[in-house]
């Protein structure tokens, strides 16, 4: 029920995230979803791919810092209030989110968010139990 | 560890008896200068000088500066004072910019550069029982000969290793029972770590290296720490300090005090200026370092500029020897930047830098005007990919590392957290500063 997700630390200058998305498609790496945040100095790109191990491998063979780390994605209702359930659940179990990104697919009527929290394995557990729908890698991919 | 000392004449005399030694030796050099070498002939012609008009040490003020520029211009042998056949042997520097410098030595002159090295090592602890490593590059360069012979004089088993292949230091450190080792403070680092990832197959018990004597790069007392915790075992290093064009290695060395580095004062007369101005400093003033070779006879210098920055503390030291001690280079007089009416050196920043280890060992000063004040940029590149996961982390890194920076330089900064790499390489001396105040 884990995803890899690459964190990538990015200068801010000029045409740097067009050289990294580059070096990961030369590594043949398909972008699912994306999110970037910046202060003035620096960012962290974060990404899914469907490569994430040659995706990584890459990027550290052109001298770039990068980390890969497991997050979990949960599919909701596109519904108001759908997303409240979930971030309820793991409030009340006691779980923080560190960050979180959210995307919408083609091939289905629900939404999808990315999240990043202190325990995956205590995360993935409780939202299973209360019914919240999880990833894997291979149904992340194959939504696509 | 008992201080021990290898030439207690020469190193405990007292100072009136030192400085009546080192006025004879200067006389001398001067009269053989004038006789034997056209550059300085013609200087002291020019300026009226000649070893009757040395009365005192202080008239050494009256002989100009020699500078790195003429021994490069008098390249290679146009300083020589002797004869070739009675030079036994030649090293050059490494010429990073021009011509190399070169230096040549008589027989005395290696019998003179033994002895001075034979005393720091002593003064470090090394004995006749020691088994000596020497991870130096041989060659043209100072630094491993100089060790070498000196090491040998005191009845060590030298090692003579050279630098590089860290697979097969390590197993002759293992093999041979290695306990003392030469080599840069960043090589002697990089090797403790080597052994510590082969520690499964090799544990660290089978070294029993006790003994660092580090030179040819500055060390920083962050970086020593970080070198003798490493390496473990109550190893202890100290520093020592010399450069070709004064023999080598072998000027001055610490003890086990380390304290000061012991200058030989009987074979180098030193003084400090003030490198912008060329006035003789008082005593106590930090400035550059400027030594005369009184003993060397193949190629004599007078006043040589080291472009190096310290002090000289004249006060006896606990070990017992009366020798002056200077104070670990602080910097180079050609790094030092003026920023808002403060000195600052890059050594400073890179003394503050070690020990942060999410960081790459390069590291960059951008100096900028910005309105009427100057602001310093310190750029490091970040490495560690674990930080990313948080933000905080990130800019938790960026605090620590300007509070330790700013501690030291007691001025505001700016430090940037750039990518791997991006941050330009040099082979040889490093371009740490950018100074964009004068475009």
């Amino acid at each position: 029920m884990i995803i890899k997700q690459l964190s990538i630390f990015v200068e801010n200058k000029k045409g740097r995230l067009a050289e990294i998305t580059e070096i990961i498609s030369k590594a043949d790496a398909n972008i699912r979803a994306l999110s970037i945040a910046d202060t003035t100095d620096f960012g962290i790109l974060r990404l899914i791919v469907d490569r994430p191990d040659e995706a990584a491998a890459a990027l550290k063979s052109s001298g770039i810092t990068v980390s890969v780390t497991n997050v979990i994605a949960i599919g909701i209702d596109d519904t108001p209030g759908a997303f409240s359930v979930p971030m309820r659940i793991l409030s009340e179990a006691d779980i923080d989110v560190e960050y979180m990104y959210a995307f919408i697919t083609r091939k289905s009527e629900k939404a999808y968010v990315i999240l990043r929290v202190a325990d995956n394995d205590a995360a993935a557990k409780v939202l299973l139990d209360k019914g919240v729908e999880l990833l894997d890698e291979e149904g992340f991919h194959k939504m696509m | 560890m008992k201080n021990r000392i290898w030439n207690p004449e020469m190193e405990c005399m007292s100072r009136k008896d030192l400085e009546a030694l080192q006025l004879s030796r200067l006389k001398a050099l001067v009269d053989y200068c004038d006789k034997n070498v056209r550059f300085y002939h013609e200087r002291f012609e020019k300026h009226g000088i000649t070893a009757e008009k040395i009365k005192c040490l202080s008239d050494i003020q009256y002989i100009p500066y020699t500078t790195k520029d003429d021994l490069r211009d008098n390249y290679p042998f146009g300083l020589l004072s002797v004869p070739q056949k009675k030079i036994v042997r030649v090293h050059a520097s490494s010429g990073t910019t021009g011509n190399p410098t070169v230096v040549a030595y008589t027989k005395e002159d290696l019998d003179n550069w033994s002895e001075q090295v034979a005393r720091l090592v002593y003064a470090a602890g090394a004995t006749d029982e020691s088994i000596v490593q020497i991870c130096f590059g041989y060659g043209m360069f100072t630094g491993a000969l100089g060790l070498h012979y000196g090491l040998e004089k005191i009845g060590a088993t030298v090692i003579p290793t050279s630098s590089g292949n860290t697979e097969k230091q390590l197993k002759f450190m293992r093999d041979f029972g290695t306990d003392t080792i030469v080599a840069t403070p960043s090589y002697c680092l990089y090797l403790a770590e080597s052994a510590r990832e082969k520690g499964i197959e090799f544990p660290m018990d089978q070294y029993k290296l006790k003994l660092g004597l580090l030179g040819s790069e500055g060390c920083t007392p962050e970086m020593r720490a970080r070198i003798e915790e490493r390496w473990g075992n109550n190893f202890f290093c100290t520093d020592n300090y010399g450069m070709s064009e004064l023999n080598g290695p072998g000027m001055s060395g610490e003890c086990r005090e380390r304290a000061g580095l012991h200058i030989n004062e009987d074979h180098f007369l030193c003084e400090i200026i003030d490198s912008k101005t060329g006035d003789v400093l008082p005593e106590g003033s930090t400035g550059e370092l400027v030594v005369t070779n009184l003993t060397k006879r193949g190629l004599p210098v007078l006043r040589y500029r080291t472009k190096d920055i310290t002090n000289i503390n004249y006060e006896k030291c606990e070990c017992g020897r009366t020798s002056a001690r200077m104070s670990k280079i602080i910097g180079r007089s050609d790094d030092m930047l003026k920023i808002r009416g403060v000195n600052v050196f890059p050594s400073q920043v890179e003394a503050a830098l070690i020990g942060v280890t999410s960081i790459s060992p390069h590291y960059q000063l951008v100096v900028r005007r910005e309105g009427f004040a100057d602001t310093l940029e310190v750029r490091v590149e970040l490495i560690d990919a674990s930080l990313l996961e948080r933000y905080g982390e990130l800019e938790k890194l960026r605090k620590t590392i300007h509070d330790k920076i700013k501690a030291i330089l007691g001025i505001e900064i700016k430090v940037s957290l750039v990518e791997p790499k991006s941050i330009e390489r040099f082979t040889g001396k490093a371009q740490r500063v950018v100074d964009l105040r004068s475009k």
